[in-house]
């Protein structure tokens, strides 16, 4: 019999812990498959976040830090300043990226620094069960919403690529969604080509992927995945927002 | 060994960081320490080192993690509102058995406090500072050549224990230009050398198969078995310190000290001219000098109390943080005293003296 489909080589055999429906896995899929198809991994280090994901370091199959909540981008630098010849990746949720640690990755992204973050959007805080992250809906019920998110009390989610994409260093910014498989294949692109500047050691590369929270939105997953198109990405619109290997990019 | 120099205790320490080794600095700038990060910003390109002014001292304490987890010798440096803020990343290096050297340039406090030398960092450096079981070395120059060679004993230690190293100075020490003779600069052979020691565990490239253990920085172990066993071995690797490591110097310790006094960094320095000045009239006090505040050197104040002591005092820029250490090591043997400036004010040898006359 002939294989066609296995296991990244750049994910361990470890199982994930990610709730049912959780696109974790996927995220986690594709980049690992970036990083296999470049042949990154033997010369890869990778920081996991505080967060559902906070077990990627047993999951990427290369040398990996676990850092604080919100400082991946601080802890990155430090890993990629020791070691040039190194390639190094931050995995990062709403809450860890977009709440506690905006300073890490508003300067690390300025600085342009030479690694990928990888940003997953799910409107809500997973491991903590269920709060209000920065990226969650107006109107979106939380355990710290329960009325639902009054943007005129706490102010509206925040577009992180948007946001990155004012500053002048960063050398791609994309955002993509895993809703579908067309969306998939579509991120899967998107990662592998900032995994590829990320080899070539071109900048600061952003990858923010529109994610779902079966479990913690209170909905089996095909209902998850179609709130999320109906609901996030009118307000998380998909899409390149930088890419200096084009021309005009800048 | 080369020819003494004029410096600024916080450039020696800097430069004598680069010539241990040092060739990652991430800092954020405060007062009085200022001096330091802008050496470093000066220095570190042309050793090929790298020099990062972060974002908060946060983020320097964190990009220390990352720099350290990949096995190099990282400093990062701050006065001590900003060593607050790196009590977050100074925990996650102890819980992740990381080397790593720490300046604290100590001013006034609490809060922002004012910019003038103290002491009032000692419980934070030697009691914890951060969440969880963990103990940093914690070592207390009193001079600019002090300073300077601490460098160079604070990354031996830390590379040695895998532990985060505090040098405890203060605004005086930081400010202060004094003559300092450096060691020589590490060479290429020693780098290797020290690229070789925590290769075992470090982050860097493999070869490997799939699956085989790969290295992980971390200090997250959520079964509580394995956890316990995880802090049991930190203490276990105090205790060593414990053992080994804990330093001072005995200062005119003598059969007729009538009293013996405990001092640490700036203030010990004031100490000594008091006890010279007594010891012309006839008066005999001793001084016992912590160099490492952590490791506690309860043992040398113990053997120092002969049978003319009949009381021991302490003097500190701070509300007396020592003096608890100094009573385990007495053990209720003789009263203990303290005398101590606060607000960044420093004593000076008179008022030392009149405070040791009172007490004897």
């Amino acid at each position: 019999m002939e294989v066609i489909a296995t296991r990244p080589k750049s994910l361990t055999n470890v199982p994930f812990t990610y709730c049912p429906g959780c696109l974790h896995g996927v995220a986690h899929r594709l980049i690992a498959e970036a990083m296999d198809e470049l042949d990154m991994r033997n010369n890869m280090m990778g920081v996991a976040p505080v967060g559902c994901s906070v077990f990627a370091y047993e999951f990427f199959d290369c040398d990996m830090a676990e850092a604080a909540h919100g400082r991946a981008p601080a802890v990155a630098t430090g890993m990629k300043r020791a070691r040039p010849d190194m390639h190094v990746f931050t995995y990062q949720g709403d809450g860890d990226l977009a709440a506690i640690g905006t300073a890490e990755i508003i300067h690390a992204a300025n600085r342009g620094e030479n690694i990928s973050v990888f940003f997953i959007n799910n409107a809500i805080y997973g491991m903590t069960g269920g709060q209000m992250a920065p990226t969650t809906l107006p109107g979106m019920k939380t355990t710290t919403s329960p009325y639902g998110r009054d943007e005129n009390d706490i102010g509206y989610p925040i577009r992180m690529c948007e946001l990155i994409d004012t500053l002048v260093s960063p050398y791609f910014i994309e955002r993509v969604s895993l809703l579908s498989p067309q969306d998939i294949n579509k991120a899967k692109r998107a990662v592998k080509k900032a995994m590829q500047y990320n080899k070539e050691d071109r900048g600061f590369t952003f990858i923010e992927f529109i994610s779902t929270c079966p479990t913690n939105w209170g909905v089996d997953p095909l209902k998850a995945r179609d709130w999320a198109k109906e609901n996030m990405l009118p307000f998380f619109k998909v899409g390149n927002f930088r890419d200096k290997a084009n021309a005009g990019g800048e | 060994m080369g020819e003494k120099v004029l410096m600024k205790g916080n450039e020696a320490v800097a430069e004598a960081a680069i010539r241990a080794g040092c060739r990652l600095y991430f800092a954020y700038p405060i007062t009085p320490q200022s001096e330091l990060i802008e050496y470093m910003a000066k220095m570190m390109p042309k050793v090929d080192g790298t020099f990062v002014q972060a974002e908060s001292e946060l983020a320097a304490i964190n990009m220390v993690y990352g720099a350290a987890g990949c096995g190099k010798r990282v400093m990062t440096s701050s006065s001590s509102p900003g060593i607050s803020l790196k009590q977050e990343g100074i925990s996650y290096i102890a819980g992740a058995n990381l080397p790593a050297v720490i300046v604290n340039v100590q001013r006034g406090g609490p809060g922002l406090g004012d910019i003038q030398p103290a002491q009032g960092d000692y419980f934070q450096a030697t009691k914890g500072g951060g969440h969880g079981d963990y103990r940093v070395i914690t070592l207390a120059p009193s001079s600019v050549q002090e300073f300077a060679d601490m460098a160079s004993l604070a990354f031996d230690l830390a590379d040695k224990y895998r532990n985060p190293v505090y040098i405890l100075s203060d605004g005086l020490l930081g400010q202060m230009m004094e003559p300092v003779e450096f060691k020589d600069a590490k060479t290429e052979k020693d780098f290797e050398e020290l690229d070789k020691q925590h290769f075992a565990w470090c982050m860097h490239s493999n070869q490997d198969e799939p699956n085989h253990h790969h290295h992980e920085i971390n200090s997250l172990e959520i079964d509580p078995k394995v956890l316990e066993k995880h802090v049991e071995k930190l203490g276990e690797k105090y205790n060593e310190i414990e053992k080994n490591e804990k330093r001072w110097e005995e200062y005119n310790i003598n059969e007729e000290n009538q009293m013996v006094c405990v001092s640490f960094g700036t203030a010990s320095r004031v100490v000594k001219s008091a006890i010279d000045t007594l010891q012309e009239a006839g008066i005999s006090v001793g001084l016992i000098r912590p160099i490492t505040v952590w490791p506690y050197p309860s043992e040398a104040i113990q053997k120092a109390l002969n049978d003319k002591v009949k009381k021991v005092m302490v003097f500190e820029l701070n509300l007396g943080q020592m003096v608890e250490d100094v009573k385990i090591a007495v053990n209720g043997k003789l009263p203990v005293e303290f005398f101590g400036k606060v607000g960044g004010i420093v004593f000076t040898p008179e008022e030392v003296q009149e405070k040791i006359k009172e007490n004897l």
